[in-house]
This record gives C-alpha cells, sequence and structure tokens, in this order.
C-alpha cells in the first residue's frame, strides 16, 4: 500500500510503477475545500528523516471525487480515501460526500488541528478521537480506519476509544512531531515552525506502536507505516503486529520502491518459505 | 519522466568552486528542454534520502556515444558532498527530465539571459537552443565573485554582449545585476529576459523586466522532497490569470520556469526580512 501524502492520487507515479500491483493507494488527505496549506519552507531534511510542515494542502474532497477518483478507478487499484478536518462537523461532511464512492474504505487523518479544542489535534484526545470516528461511521458504509498519530502518552487508550467509535482498523503512525533549527539565521528550518517527522528516523517509534497496539487488540486490523524502506523493513511492521504495511516517504526517494519491495519480498518469502506475510503477523518473538 | 540506473561518462572540476558530471541517459537527454532538471540520488546511506535537484546544464545529443545530460553545482552539504566524490564509470540513479521549460519566443529576436551564481547553469542549454532558433543571445551573470560565476569564458563565447557583475569587483562591474540591467536592455534591445537565479535577485529582474514592459521567465529554486510532482513541498505562489487570487503551485512539475510577472513575489518579503536578523534577535 501506500501512505497518505506520500502518492498524492496516483497520477505522477503511475510514470514509474504500474499501480495495479499495489495493495491499495491511500490518496493525499483532503477536506471539504480546498487548503492552500503553509508558506515555505515546508520541509527540512534531517539524520535519516524528512521534517514536513505542508498543511494538507489539497483541492478538496470535490476535486477529488470529479477529478482524481475517476481516473483511479480506471487503474483498477483499490483505492482508500484519507479525509481531514478541523472540526467534526467538517470530517463529517466530507465522509458524506464520500458515501456512494467507489472507494474501498475511508482513512480518518485525525492528526489534524481541532479548531474547537485550542488547535490540539484529535487524535491527541481520546474524546475528540471518538467523536470524529463515530459521526464518519454514520456516513460511510466501507471500512473505516483512523490514523493515530504516535505524539500521545497512551497510544492505546486512543485505539480504544477509535474502535469503540467504530473503527474497523488502525493505521499506525502518522508523523513524528518534530521540529529543526537553523543555527546560523537562529530560524525554524520549516515555516510552520514544529513539522512532522518521517522517514527511517522514525521507524523504530513507529513498530513499538504496532507492537503496542496489537498486543492490546489482537484481531484489529493494523496498517503499520513509518519509515519503511525495504522488504525486511515490511517483515519487521509485520511481526510486530501489521497486517498490512504502507510505503510513505521512500516513494520520494526510489518512485518504483513499491515494486522492488513487492519484488523483493516475494524473495524473502520464498527463500524463508513463509507462505503469507499473514502467518508472521505479530510473531516477534516476546518472553513471557 | 522516467528513473532509471546511468553511468557518469565524466566527472570535471567547472572553476574553483563547481563540480559537473555528465550522464550517460539517452532516453533523457533525447527529450530534455532548456530549464527542464534531473532529480539525482546521492549515494550515501541512510543518512541523507532524499534526492537532489540539478537543472539542466548541458545536454550532448551527437557524441560518439549515447546521449548525455551534464550538470553542475555546488558543494553545499552531504548530499552534495557525496555526488562530488563520485568518480567515472560509476553508476547513478536518475530521475528525468522534470518540470516546464522555458519557451523559444516566436515573434521576439533579442534575449536576455541573467543568471545569478549557480543558477545561470539551465540557461547555458537554453542559450544554445536560442541561437539554433535564429534568436540574439546576451548575456548578464552576476556572482559574489569572480570564481562564483559558471564558465565565464563559454558564456563570453555564448553572449553577443557578455556582461558580468561581482559583489567584490573581481570581475566585471563592482555591484548587482540590477544595477546594470536596465543598460544592458537598452544596449541589446532586449525582447525577453530569462532569468535564474537567488530570489530576490529575480524578484528584481522582473520588476525592471516589466518597467521596459519585457516578458520575463523565472526559473525558480525551492527545496524539493520528491521532484515529481507528489509531496507539496516545494510550492511557488502563483497569481491566477485574471489576478483575483493566488495559488500554491508546485514548482518541480507546474514549474521550475513561469511567467516571472505571475509569482507572487511580496509573500515572501516577511520570511526574508525575518531571514535577514541575526541569531540572537
Amino acid at each position: 500500500m501506500t501512505a497518505s501524502g506520500c502518492f498524492a492520487s496516483g497520477r505522477e507515479m503511475s510514470e514509474f510503477i504500474d499501480l495495479k500491483k499495489l495493495g491499495a493507494i491511500v490518496v493525499k488527505s483532503m477536506t471539504l475545500k480546498p487548503w492552500a496549506g503553509k508558506a515555505t519552507p515546508r520541509m527540512a531534511e534531517t539524520s535519516s528523516g524528512m521534517l514536513n510542515a505542508i498543511g494538507l494542502q489539497n483541492k478538496g474532497v470535490d476535486h477529488f471525487l470529479s477529478n482524481d477518483l475517476p481516473w483511479l478507478t480506471e487503474q483498477k487499484v483499490p483505492v482508500i480515501a484519507s479525509i481531514a478536518g478541523n472540526t467534526t462537523q467538517e470530517f463529517m461532511q466530507v465522509a458524506e460526500r464520500l458515501r456512494s464512492a467507489p472507494i474501498q474504505a475511508v482513512e480518518v487523518n485525525i492528526s489534524c488541528p481541532n479548531l474547537e479544542d485550542r488547535n490540539n489535534m484529535f487524535a491527541h484526545d481520546p474524546q475528540a478521537t471518538s467523536a470524529v470516528i463515530s459521526a464518519v461511521r454514520r456516513m460511510v458504509d466501507v471500512p473505516i480506519f483512523a490514523k493515530l498519530s504516535p505524539n500521545v502518552t497512551s497510544l492505546t487508550a486512543i485505539a480504544g476509544a477509535a474502535l469503540e467509535a467504530g473503527a474497523h482498523g488502525l493505521s499506525l503512525i502518522n508523523t513524528v512531531m518534530a521540529m529543526a533549527i537553523d543555527v546560523d539565521s537562529a530560524m525554524p528550518k520549516v515555516a510552520g515552525v514544529v513539522g512532522g517527522l518521517s522517514g527511517p528516523a522514525i521507524k523504530p517509534i513507529a513498530v513499538r506502536a504496532v507492537f503496542e497496539v496489537h498486543q492490546a487488540y489482537p484481531h484489529v486490523p493494523i496498517i503499520g507505516m513509518g519509515g519503511v524502506m525495504d522488504a525486511r523493513d515490511v517483515i519487521e511492521f509485520v511481526l510486530a503486529g501489521a497486517s498490512a504495511v504502507a510505503l510513505g516517504t521512500v516513494n520520494f526517494i526510489n518512485p518504483k520502491a513499491g515494486h522492488e519491495i513487492l519484488s523483493d519480498l516475494g524473495q524473502f518469502m520464498s527463500s524463508r518459505k513463509v507462505g503469507s506475510l499473514a502467518a508472521m503477523r505479530g510473531q516477534v518473538k516476546v518472553e513471557g | 519522466m522516467i528513473q532509471q540506473m546511468a553511468e557518469i561518462l565524466n566527472h570535471r572540476k567547472l572553476g574553483d568552486e563547481y563540480h559537473s558530471l555528465t550522464i550517460v541517459a539517452p532516453e533523457i537527454a533525447e527529450v530534455a528542454k532548456p530549464g527542464q532538471f534531473v532529480n539525482l540520488r546521492p549515494p550515501t546511506d541512510r543518512s541523507y534520502l532524499l534526492r537532489r535537484p540539478f537543472s539542466i546544464f548541458r545536454v550532448n545529443r551527437r557524441g560518439n556515444v549515447a546521449a548525455t545530460v551534464e550538470v553542475v553545482f555546488d558543494i553545499r552539504g552531504p548530499g552534495t558532498a557525496a555526488l562530488a566524490a563520485m568518480r567515472r564509470h560509476e553508476p547513478i540513479d536518475i530521475v528525468g527530465p522534470i518540470g516546464r521549460s522555458f519557451t523559444i519566443p516566436k515573434t521576439q529576436h533579442s534575449c536576455l539571459l541573467v543568471g545569478g551564481g549557480v543558477g545561470a547553469t539551465p540557461l547555458f542549454f537554453l542559450g544554445e537552443e536560442l541561437q539554433n532558433a535564429g534568436k540574439r543571445v546576451d548575456i548578464l551573470w552576476g556572482a559574489a565573485t569572480a570564481s562564483r560565476l559558471v564558465a565565464p569564458i563559454e558564456a563570453k563565447r555564448l553572449g553577443a554582449v557578455a556582461a558580468f557583475t561581482t559583489d567584490d569587483g573581481s570581475e566585471g562591474h563592482h555591484g548587482l545585476i540590477t544595477e546594470v540591467l536596465g543598460e544592458m536592455i537598452q544596449r541589446c534591445g532586449t525582447e525577453v529576459i530569462y532569468t535564474c537565479g537567488p530570489r530576490q535577485m529575480m524578484a528584481s529582474v522582473t520588476k525592471i523586466a516589466l518597467e521596459f514592459g519585457i516578458p520575463a521567465q523565472v526559473a525558480m529554486e525551492e527545496l524539493m522532497g520528491c521532484g515529481i510532482g507528489v509531496c507539496m513541498t516545494c510550492v511557488t505562489p502563483v497569481w491566477n490569470r485574471d489576478g483575483t487570487g493566488i495559488a500554491n503551485v508546485r514548482t518541480c512539475v507546474d514549474g521550475p520556469v513561469f511567467n516571472g510577472a505571475r509569482i507572487a513575489w511580496d509573500r515572501y518579503a516577511k520570511e526574508e526580512a525575518a531571514a535577514a536578523l541575526p541569531a540572537g534577535n
């Protein structure tokens, strides 16, 4: 699969890879109205990572429905629509517009500032998480994945709130809140001051998150993501408890990563005589 | 856009400051246009992941080997340092050609190329194409110091008039490009300006061009995450056609060449004012 925001709506990437070979495309988060995003600079490269503060620039759900989705449907690849908003109401309205759309699932990007709660992220509060997920659940019939933020004290508590509110599965993890400062100018390296860190730098954090949540909710589907660069990273997420794995930042570095990792994964599995990834799910050997 | 593993045909120093890599990439070189760029993956470990975008300095479609693209760069950090350490015959991961190119004017004849520092790079490729199209090409390069002018001897060969400015007076006019631009336009009968360089320089060049009633095509440089139109990192604020609003458009695939008059230059003012403050303020 692809991780939201790292694949746009697939059109650009289709110049490099055959989209049909992917398990699913999770498109860039869409909002009710177009969002202009933040000022530049929006990105800073850090050790083994990429810090970004894009501000969810997107053309809105109606543009997705009229321009991107018809094209994606022709590509014959499962589509997961990522939705975002600044209020519970906005999430609900976006979901409502997707109600009869040909999508396989909705991923709810609750790592957004909540305008009704002093800009705290929805994903940082169990009640806000629950409100958004149940609102979306009322609007669509397809499965709902809640995309959770790792920047919380108790991830399992937030995961529990999302599941209780009707999420069918969880996407773990969104970027890690981070900051980088240019020492010469004393300016933050991104105009948004703080941003979200992605790339291999966050992979151990993501693996821990998947592991913890899988231990707490072993029957819940988890899409694992965060810094996957190769097939061994995919296996690592599966061993921790992921039922599917998404590629994010690696698409920027190697637009053919989806294909190459799939092919390497096949080789890894046949060399280890593993029939399916499902058989390896959560099989990390932990004493006790 | 294609991605391939390509061979480095040559690595040379260009003056004291710049490195040049010539890469055998016929599928890219055959279709590349001036102002487009390629995105190279530095051969680093996982400490520095992202590709580095470089405008195309020159393509060679007529050599005894397959067609090549040449890029010119200076060392800015670990990524470019790793690229500068690459040797002849080593394989390199390249994506290209990317972006919207400069356009060759249909009616106008006299073209002035204005390059700031390493920003002069894509203007060589452009100058050659303009000459092939029968246009007059004049050149105005500026840099901090003489050693940071890109290939000044070749620039003199390319331009009907070739003028230089340096901040320290080590070559040509002692001062800024914008101090001599008006005089150049008049002297050369300039009808179109093409520019690439620091943002503030391009903003001033555009302003002067518009005062003379001349169009300016500008090639923007922005930090890029992916360089293939996906990540929304590299946006440039551009006025709508009817001037009613500003949209953040992707520099990589919707640019890097824009009509200078359409760029919302004052959007950058705050950022630049803050950057000018010394640390501690």
